[in-house]
């Protein structure tokens, strides 16, 4: 029981931080139907300049506590995220608005190599620590261990999920996103400054990205410029799992797929009598999207596609 | 949606280009003769850190040698450092190994992981070509029966069955936890530490995988630490054991820990921070400090390169025995100068190498360390003589 618990800790702690990055993608995918692949390396880029700025701080000897360190090398990202994302639209997306799909695809890909490779080149090959400045205390919970910062990244994580959903749903800008995705064209005629909609689209994930960014790299004490690409891809994941396009799937998606990592990896030994061992996680994880998407197609909470136009 | 797909065929594409291109500089001075020694490590990706230090080790040899006047069958040798990236992808491996090939190089340094050295090593033996590896201590590599395979570092039968009997004779460990990352150099290490725990008198209640990109291992240790164990073995590499090491004990989890030399690393304790602390780890060889260069060559190639992170004077030394063969045999013509290669009796930066049968360091060493105020501290150096012969 003990381990149950401390595994479901684990893994909605994981899950949470895959949903804040799942959100970019999803959001994206809502507007453009365009798989925004660079959004991993966005997420890293966020870590990077995070850390950069917390490095310095500490190396300086600010007197400052911990959290308000961290505080300020969050603060610092996510303006830098913002405009690496508005950025990546201006000039990888938005000229290709009109192309078949599967040019923006292969720019995603591309940029989201040009990022990895800008990131090596400034920040170097090696992993980046994460000081140790933050509180490390750790409550007990029935048998299981639970630290500050996992309540922290879970607290944190719910917060800005719900408040995304808020401002999707209640306001006007809210509003503009929707009429967008429905349909572009008609939202333009209605006086929609479609561009504007889509980069602000793009500069509130990479925000989220960057907050995602800081706890990854604060969680595991460790960032490098490859983190995005794993990371990145299991977002993904998470957001298809949950029904791409839709806020509340990629939060689903992002949960879910956390505690399916985190059971399969730690029962899937023991289920199996030790014929398959945590080397099968992923393939756990996978198997269960493959049997998501037999039977629901779009994602446990998408809509149908073919209602879009 | 497959990224991995993208580099061999970036690579394929830039191989075609350069080789397109190398066609004109092997048009040779008359009273010079090149000689292209390649140096294959993971130059991207998480290892980069470590791929790049062996490329550093491999290319300081390659400029001290080309200061020596070096003459090869009556003609000044000239030698160019050939450096590729294989991204400790085993696939990319095999396609820079062909490219390197078909360029007709001379010799080859490399790869830095087993896993890419022993899908590589089939390419360089059909065409003939001798490969010395740094640092692969998979068993495999030079199980496979090819003359142009060696190694400059101790093995993993040598250096596992030296971290399982140190686990439980000295460590007193009864039950033991065993992850490894799936790589054939950490599973491999990972069952020769599990063969010789066992045969030690102790008992592996776990035996976990994680992979060699993961940074999450809170659910597998989780699942551990419900078993109770009092020793945790790594076979992996330092970017997986710090957060590894961090996750147990934020998880509570008290076990020993204990790596192989993929742990034992300056990175390591610069990641793992203060939870480093009483870590255990081998390196095959000796402590730098005790080898019997080590002193100068740490000096030189801090000047250049900066810090050495593991593997450079390995890569220093493999570049220097394979010169040697050649001035030997007085020729760059691999058909020439491999007999002599397996002939090795050289001293070097890192020890005395001579090669077996196989293509192994014939009295390769393992050292043991323990992390001791954020420092690798040699607790002490066992001969492997004592061994027994792998498989």
């Amino acid at each position: 029981m003990d381990t149950f618990l401390q595994q479901l800790i684990n893994g909605l702690v994981l899950g949470s931080v895959y949903a804040l990055v799942a959100l970019g993608y999803t959001m994206v995918y809502g507007i453009l139907e365009l798989i925004n692949f660079a959004h991993g390396e966005v997420t890293m880029i966020g870590a990077m300049v995070a850390l950069s700025v917390i490095g310095a701080l500490v190396g300086a000897h600010v007197d400052l506590p911990g959290i308000a360190i961290v505080l300020v090398g969050v603060l610092a990202a996510i303006p830098a995220c913002m405009l690496l994302g508005f950025t990546i639209e201006r000039v990888a997306y938005r000229p290709l608005r009109n192309a078949p799909r599967l040019a923006p695809l292969i720019t995603a890909i591309g940029v989201s190599i040009l990022l990895q490779n800008l990131a090596m080149v400034i920040w170097g090959r090696q992993y980046i620590s994460f000081p140790p400045i933050l509180p490390r205390t750790t409550y007990h919970l029935g048998g299981a261990t639970l630290s500050a910062l996992q309540i922290f990244i879970f607290v944190l994580s719910l917060v800005l999920m719900a408040g995304l959903i808020v401002l999707v749903q209640k306001t006007k800008l809210g509003r503009a996103m929707r009429a967008t995705a429905q349909s572009p064209q008609v939202a333009g005629l209605m006086g929609v400054n479609i561009n504007s909609v889509i980069s602000l689209t793009f500069i509130i994930g990479s925000a989220l990205a960057a907050v995602a960014g800081v706890m990854v790299s604060a969680y595991y004490g460790i960032a490098h410029y490859y983190m995005g690409f794993l990371l990145g891809l299991k977002a993904f994941t998470a957001a298809v799992l949950g029904g791409i396009g839709n806020l509340g799937g990629a939060m689903l998606g992002g949960l879910l797929l956390g505690v399916i990592e985190s059971m399969g990896a730690g029962y899937i030994g023991d289920i199996t009598g030790g014929f398959m061992g945590s080397n099968y996680q992923d393939v756990f994880a996978f198997f269960v999207l493959i049997l998501v998407l037999v039977f629901r197609p779009s994602g446990l909470l998408g809509e149908r596609v073919g209602e879009r136009a | 949606m497959n990224f991995r797909l993208l580099t061999p065929l970036l690579i394929l594409a830039v191989g075609l280009v350069t080789t397109a291109c190398g066609k004109k500089d092997s048009v040779e001075n008359q009273n010079e003769v090149v000689v292209k020694i390649g140096s294959v490590s993971p130059l991207t990706g998480p290892q980069s850190h470590l791929g790049k230090d062996n490329e550093n080790g491999a290319r300081m040899a390659v400029d001290e040698a080309n200061t020596q006047n070096i003459m090869l069958g009556g003609k000044k040798a000239k030698f160019v450092l050939v450096s590729e990236d294989d991204a400790a992808d085993p696939k990319t491996a095999t396609i820079v190994a062909q490219k390197l090939a078909d360029q007709k190089i001379n010799g080859v340094i490399g790869h830095l992981n087993s896993g890419t050295s022993i899908p590589a090593s089939r390419i360089y033996h059909d065409a003939g070509i001798p490969q010395i590896s740094p640092s692969a201590t998979a068993i495999k590599y030079t199980a496979q029966g090819y003359n142009t395979a060696f190694r400059v570092m101790t093995n993993d039968a040598q250096q596992g069955h030296v971290l399982g009997q140190f686990a439980v004779t000295k460590m007193g460990a009864k039950k033991i936890a065993i992850i490894d990352d799936r790589s054939a150099y950490g599973q491999g290490l990972a069952d020769e530490v599990e063969k010789a725990a066992k045969a030690a008198g102790a008992e592996i209640v776990a035996r976990e995988y994680t992979t060699d990109k993961s940074t999450d291992f809170t659910a597998i240790l989780t699942s551990i630490k419900s078993k109770n164990p009092d020793l945790i073995f790594f076979g992996g590499m330092d970017p997986q054991a710090a957060p590894m090491v961090q996750q147990m004990r934020r998880l509570g989890l008290g076990a020993q820990f204990l790596g192989g030399d993929g742990v034992q690393t300056t990175e390591f304790l610069h990641l793992a921070g203060a939870d480093g602390e009483g870590v255990t780890a081998s390196n095959p060889g000796v402590p730098l400090a005790s080898m019997p260069g080590g002193k100068a060559f740490e000096q030189k190639f801090n000047a250049k390169y900066g810090k050495i992170q593991n593997y450079a004077p390995y890569a220093y030394d493999a570049v220097q025995v394979m010169i040697a063969a050649m001035r030997r045999a007085d020729s760059a013509d691999p058909a020439k100068y491999l007999p002599e290669l397996a002939k090795t009796d050289f001293n070097g930066v890192t020890g005395h190498i001579q090669f077996d049968a196989k293509g192994d360091l014939t009295n390769g060493s393992v050292t043991l360390y323990r992390v001791e105020h954020g420092k690798w501290v040699p607790l002490e150096t066992v001969r492997n003589d004592a061994s027994p012969a792998p498989r």
